[in-house]
């Protein structure tokens, strides 16, 4: 592939001003994100690098502005519609092997999102995995996550508190689909609001199409579009224009980003009953603020006892830990005699402030 | 408990008053029927039992998830709410069958004062094992003595009151008194409407309301069309007199005959067959004033009052309507014939009285007397427009009430901690302080009176300025000023200031100040010696 060479290629690298030494970090932070020393490449860089290795679309992970970018095939055309038409995006198979700079890295699918990933790298006999953000449910929309071996894991931890375990996935789509019935026979229209970007796609596979007509707010039917490019087979969806808000009053299906609700966009929909499908509304004081009138627990990263069980998979005997409850992971993997220790993200430590709540999708307009 | 469980999160998730009667209404058609009294019982407030020491409940939640304590802290930290923490963290066994509502109640809550520490955790440990996440939600909330669901007695009334198909009144008068539920409870509620019993019982009238005047006094009319008296500042409440028997009704639905028994010996004087509206009053006959509200409310506390206990708080009935007289229901009649029959009804004395009408020929005499009503110990002034009948609610236009200004002080923000139920998790319960010699002496809390957008934004501000925190409570830099209204102002030695505040609330946010313009202590200790402290 003569991308992969071109991702690779030295006259693309930087400087290497991390000679290697022995006892090296493989990944280490710094102001711009992850970086691999060695390979002299970054994860989800959050300012402009040369080579950025993506594990996936979501804002909080893909910026744009990097001179090159390296994500699973799966995910190309959800990146490129992300990151810009101009952007150079080099795309590698799950589980293909590539090397820089002598270090050997692939993608495992991750379970997320459509072509999301976890990162392995190995260099010198050691091996790193970055888990990216990843799920262990069922999902039509993507590759099931794969456990990768490997001595230190970075993982995730959005929900990495034992209150957060997920029921199964097909029971929220049932919940859905009888709200959805519910609210026709009171002509109510109904409003699920879902991340633009995965779980409003999750949704809409879920969605029992005879019920009736389904419309899709703009920043979720572009999204869509990319899903079906992909060769992802969804329900048949309309644009949520005026005109079908008419027509399908007190029927339809709408699935719109959370952010939809704040502005005047809904009214169109009156009568509505509004739905939130998101992890947080596992927790009744997280369902109420967000006002809606149902909560749905339905979430794409990893609950509690799937986190562990992921951690014993990969057979890690240092656990880094990022994105979320990373105090308490950190403190139970030290009481369960492994090393542990957890990486800041750019967001803080507001346990709330994850993608989820933070609705920044790039596409977003009024449809 | 699977289809208490479902009335519960539909009474929970909803804000909608038709949703919740809706709600009601088909768990009381559907349910097993003495489930069903079990569950008016609970909702209506009725404590079931002991409460369980929430010390144990989190040390066996902490065994049966097997997770750390401290792991379990740092969810209830985040959940808000430790009922719904345990809920979420006991692992769940597949295809749980739960027991009936009443058997939870009647075979593990109700017995749980009387049994061993170890008996204890074996019931609960053996319920969990029963239960679903959301039916274990509300059988922590039957285990804390502490059952609120959003229900307001007079909900639960309506809804009742619409499946059995019975005026709202003779339904509050049914669940009123002592009862335990048992298999005939739903047969006694929900019978039909039988006149003659009615006739016979303590059943009150649906009372009227007073709108309040936003809009100024030109709107009124002539002066002359009104009635003008005090808005007194205690109980709204019912005096009734038939068949013999005296019953002294709140507004609350509730007989509250029991706590005031110096005013029903006192009604044995009204004649057969009255009814009153009125106002039950905490009265110093030295001064000839009413005394502050909380001077009534010691008394609300007590289920029964003792004889000996009346002189220390005295109380009275004002009287400023008549509903029936002679047996006969006069609420149609306008207010200056009511008045009239309220007149002659009865002889005044130091237990019941009558309210006196204020008589002045401009709006802008009753504006200005207005400013007497603090002193003179009452809420405001009440204008009721004499050709008015009594209607049940808030008719438009027949009743007003101009109710006197709030005090305000400006405090700083010193502490904050996190809020319970829908504010879980945010930090929403302020404490503010005044000046006193350089430093801020804690003066009140509050939480009440902001929008939710300005609950998020101290929650930031509040996180970001923690310097430093004692469990729960977050210590804060004192930068923020607020505004806060309260009622009144009184003496209070348990209290660091020395002072307490009646209805303290967040009036707004005041960014123009700085915290060395709040007020200072000695301002708050003046204003309580214009009370008289
Ligand atoms: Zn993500
Ligand atoms: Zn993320």
């Amino acid at each position: 592939m003569n991308t992969l060479k071109y991702f690779s290629h030295p006259k693309f690298a930087m400087p290497n001003i991390f000679p290697t030494m022995p006892n090296q970090s493989l990944i280490i932070e710094t102001d711009r994100g992850l970086f691999c020393p060695a390979g002299d490449f970054y994860i989800d860089a959050w300012k402009s690098v040369p080579r950025n290795i993506v594990t996936h679309a979501h804002s909080d992970h893909a910026r744009r502005g990097s001179d090159r970018y390296l994500t699973a095939s799966d995910g190309v055309n959800i990146l490129r519609h992300r990151m810009g038409r101009d952007a150079v995006i080099d795309p590698i198979p799950y589980g293909q092997i590539i090397e820089l700079n002598g270090v050997r890295v692939s993608l495992h699918p991750a379970g997320h999102v459509l072509g999301s990933s976890q990162i392995r790298i190995e260099s010198a006999g050691e091996i790193w995995v970055i888990s990216g953000d990843y799920k262990r449910q069922a999902d039509p929309t993507c590759r099931a996550f794969e456990p990768v071996r490997c001595h230190t894991l970075i993982t995730e931890c959005t929900f990495g508190l034992p209150i957060f375990r997920w029921i199964d996935s097909s029971v929220v789509a049932a919940d859905i689909n009888a709200w959805w019935a519910g609210n026709q026979a009171v002509g109510r229209t109904s409003i699920l609001l879902a991340y633009s970007l995965g779980k409003a796609q999750r949704v809409l596979a879920g969605l029992d199409a005879n019920l009736g007509p389904i419309l899709l707010h703009g920043a979720v039917h572009a999204i869509t579009e990319a899903y079906r490019g992909s060769g992802i087979e969804l329900p048949p969806a309309g644009y949520a224009s005026v005109e079908n808000a008419k027509l399908h009053r007190g029927k339809a299906m709408v699935i719109a980003p959370p952010s939809a609700m704040n502005s005047t966009w809904a009214r169109k929909f009156a009568p509505f009953s509004s739905g939130v499908a998101s992890g947080w509304m596992q927790v009744r004081g997280f369902r109420r603020r967000r006002g809606a009138d149902r909560g749905f627990v339905l979430s794409d990263h990893v609950d509690f006892p799937a986190l562990l069980e992921t951690i014993e998979q990969t057979e890690a005997d240092h656990i880094i830990a990022t994105h979320g409850y990373t105090d308490a992971l950190v403190k139970l993997m030290r009481e369960r005699g492994k090393q542990s220790s957890a990486l800041q993200t750019r967001f803080g430590g507001d346990e709330e402030e994850s993608e989820e709540t933070v609705e920044t999708p790039v596409v977003e307009g009024e449809a | 408990m699977k289809r208490f469980t479902a009335l519960y999160f539909e009474l929970d998730e909803t804000t909608r008053t038709s949703e919740k009667i809706a709600a009601l209404g088909r768990y009381f058609r559907e349910a097993p029927p003495l489930d069903a009294a079990w569950a008016i019982f609970i909702v209506s407030g009725r404590k079931i039992g002991k409460a369980v020491s929430s010390r144990l409940l989190r040390q066996w939640a902490a065994e049966a998830s097997g997770y750390p304590d401290w792991l379990v802290d740092q969810c209830y930290r985040v959940v808000g709410d430790l009922s719904e923490t345990i809920s979420l963290l006991v692992p769940t066994v597949a295809d749980t069958n739960a027991p009936s509502l009443h058997e939870i109640v009647e075979e593990r809550v109700r017995p749980l004062g009387s049994i061993t520490q170890d008996s204890q955790r074996e019931v609960i440990l053996g319920t969990w094992s029963q239960l679903n996440t959301d039916e274990r939600l509300v059988f922590h909330k039957l285990l804390s003595g502490n059952f609120r669901v959003g229900v307001s007695k007079q909900l639960l009334i309506r809804a009742l009151a619409e499946v059995a198909d019975v005026s709202s009144a003779v339904m509050a008068h049914r669940l009123a008194g002592q009862w335990m539920p048992d298999e005939t409870t739903m047969d006694r509620l929900l019978a039909r409407h039988d006149p003659a019993a009615v006739a016979d019982s303590g059943t009150p009238y649906p009372f009227m309301l007073a709108h309040a005047l936003h809009d100024g006094t030109s709107s009124l009319g002539a002066i002359a069309d009104w009635l003008i008296e005090w808005k007194w500042d205690g109980i709204r409440a019912q005096l009734i007199r038939r068949a013999g028997q005296i019953t002294l009704w709140s507004r609350g639905d509730e007989v509250v005959s029991g706590a005031f028994p110096e005013i029903i010996q006192a009604a044995s004087a009204l004649p057969e067959g009255t009814v009153l509206d009125g106002e039950i009053v905490a009265w110093n006959d030295e001064t000839s004033k009413p005394e502050p509200f909380i001077r009534l409310q010691r008394r609300l506390n007590r289920q029964t009052v003792e004889m000996t206990f009346w002189p220390e708080v005295p109380v009275t009935f004002i009287a400023f309507d008549a509903l029936e007289i002679d047996g006969a229901d006069v609420r149609d009649r306008s207010l200056v014939e009511r008045r009239a029959m309220l007149e002659t009804s009865f002889p005044t004395t130091s237990t019941l009285r009558k309210s006196t009408p204020l008589h002045y020929e401009t709006w802008d005499e009753v504006l200005h007397i207005m400013e007497e009503a603090r002193s003179r110990g009452v809420e405001g002034i009440m204008l009721k427009r004499l050709a008015s009948p009594y209607q049940p609610g808030r008719p438009t236009g027949l009743w007003w009430k101009l109710k006197v200004e709030p005090y305000t002080m400006d405090a700083v923000m010193i502490a904050a901690e996190p809020g319970r139920g829908r504010r879980a998790g945010l930090l929403t319960d302020y404490t503010f302080g005044v000046w006193d010699n350089g430093s801020l002496v804690p003066i009140t809390k509050a939480y009440s009176g902001l929008t939710d957008v300005e609950i998020v934004e101290i929650d930031r501000f509040a996180r970001r300025h923690t310097t430093g925190r004692h469990g729960p409570v977050h210590t804060i830099e004192p930068l923020m000023v607020f505004e806060i209204g309260f009622e009144a102002i009184q003496l209070s030695p348990r209290h660091k200031s020395g002072i307490a505040l009646r209805f303290p609330q967040i009036l707004r946010i005041r960014k123009d100040k700085k915290p060395a313009e709040a007020d200072r202590l000695e301002t708050m200790q003046e204003l309580l010696r214009s009370m008289g402290y």
